[in-house]
């Protein structure tokens, strides 16, 4: 199937304190989406919306062909869904768990489950309530991963493990998407593991979609510029500029829209281009979200 | 599945993206991937890990590694067909312009640093002749 494997249109869920606004997203299937934002600022709404579990009061979410929440039974036979505040059950062990889901989703892989036991170095013997954080969201993330689901959704699966545990778990998303029509939405603060994987990129701020596009778009449009005035020079106004920093002789352009021809403009205006540097995600995040709340409080 | 990720991940491990390196990834592999081919270590006609593969084994994003493989196909470096995959252009002529490529980029950066140090184009030029002579004697 080639297509969408997520898509909401003009999503909206208000809460006393925090409100959805106006959600619409498209998830192609085949790639993996990188959710971005700072707490609280709507991801995990975003994802309970998707799975079924927090029901929006407007528009339309589809999810693998399958309309939401009507139609969730359905669709979560595909779906494998990883969340920091899901529990496994402590006094059981991680083969009692594989028995249990293996009994309920017929797609289980058995064989697939044992490699990612070697993998990720657990022991189907143990104990839930004896495994570290790290080894309770690998365990969690084989569940879910040996169901063979087409769409994969989870939530910040990679805070809180250690570097070596972080790498297993970002290795076996690729291979997952070695296979084509498998997808992959993610959500983290971490941007260097959405900058290395992510396909598409979304970032969320207060409830809203800021921006979403395929992450080279992102890395190739946002550019920080260093210039160096000259005396009585005046800084030309350029289009496409979100914010400027620096001191009054050295200031520092960040643009959303980078074209090489704003190198020439500022020269020619005695604005001296110094260097014009590619900016982490991490960079473009924060600018972008600093950006837009100022637009908002003007 | 997973038996072709180990394979690939054995055969071209000595491909690096390095998260310091300040350069986006996309350069890096296709600077890589130059290197490989001007090296003689993928040679012309030389069928290359697909684009999915790739990415899988390199831990990067799909997307990230076809705007590598568009570009160096756009350089006529390599060459994709449709449901076939890609592979090393077949172009003999490939590891000599790629070596033209390299020096160019050499030529560029001997510029700049002349410019730096205040030297004319014939003063640079001369030290260039100076490098060239050198190099003729060490060989002959």
């Amino acid at each position: 199937m080639n297509g969408l494997s997520v898509h909401f249109e003009g999503v909206s869920k208000t809460y006393p304190h925090f409100t959805l606004d106006n959600l619409s997203l498209e998830l192609p299937t085949g790639t993996i989406m990188g959710l971005i934002g700072a707490n609280g600022a709507g991801k995990s709404t975003t994802i309970r919306i998707l799975m079924g579990l927090v029901h929006q009061d407007q528009g339309r979410v589809d999810v693998l062909g399958r309309e939401m929440p009507r139609e969730q039974a359905a669709a979560k036979l595909d779906i494998g869904y990883v969340s920091e505040d899901m529990r496994l059950y402590a006094p059981a062990t991680l083969a009692w768990h594989m028995k249990l889901i293996r009994s309920i989703y017929p797609r289980w892989d058995q064989p697939y489950a044992d490699t990612l036991l070697r993998r990720f170095d657990l022991k189907s013997h143990q104990k839930i309530k004896g495994l570290s954080h790290g080894q309770r969201v690998k365990a969690a993330l084989l569940l879910a991963l040996a169901r063979r689901p087409r769409l994969l959704v989870l939530d910040e699966p990679t805070t809180g493990l250690d570097p070596v545990a972080r790498q297993e778990v970002l290795a076996e998303l690729m291979a997952v998407l070695a296979d084509e029509d498998r997808t992959i939405l993610f959500s983290s603060h971490n941007t260097l593991d959405v900058e290395q994987i992510s396909d598409q990129i979304t970032f969320i701020d207060r409830g809203r979609i800021i921006a979403s596009d395929n992450k080279e778009m992102f890395l190739d449009r946002w550019r920080r510029l260093r210039l160096a005035l000259l005396p009585d020079a005046v800084l030309p106004s350029l289009s496409g500029v979100v914010e400027v920093g620096g001191s009054g002789r050295l200031p520092v352009l960040v643009t959303d829209r980078f074209d090489p021809a704003m190198v020439s403009v500022c020269n020619d205006a005695g604005a001296t281009v110094q260097a014009v540097d590619p900016m982490t995600l991490e960079e473009i995040f924060v600018a972008n979200v600093h950006s837009r709340r100022e637009k908002q409080s003007v | 599945m997973s038996t072709v990720y180990t394979q690939y991940r054995n055969m071209h491990s000595d491909i690096v993206i390095s998260q310091s390196d300040g350069r986006p990834m996309y350069l890096q592999i296709m600077e890589q991937i130059r290197q490989r081919i001007a090296v003689g270590d993928w040679l012309p006609g030389k069928e290359i890990p697909s684009i999915r593969e790739l990415a899988v084994m390199l831990r990067v994003s799909v997307i990230t590694v076809k705007r590598a493989y568009l570009e160096l196909e756009r350089d006529g470096i390599i060459v994709t067909q449709q449901g076939k995959g890609s592979m090393v252009a077949p172009d003999p002529g490939l590891g000599a312009k790629l070596y033209d490529q390299e020096l160019t980029k050499h030529i560029d950066r001997v510029a700049q640093l002349g410019e730096l140090l205040g030297l004319t184009p014939r003063e640079l030029a001369s030290r260039v002749r100076e490098a060239a002579d050198r190099m003729t004697k060490e060989y002959s």
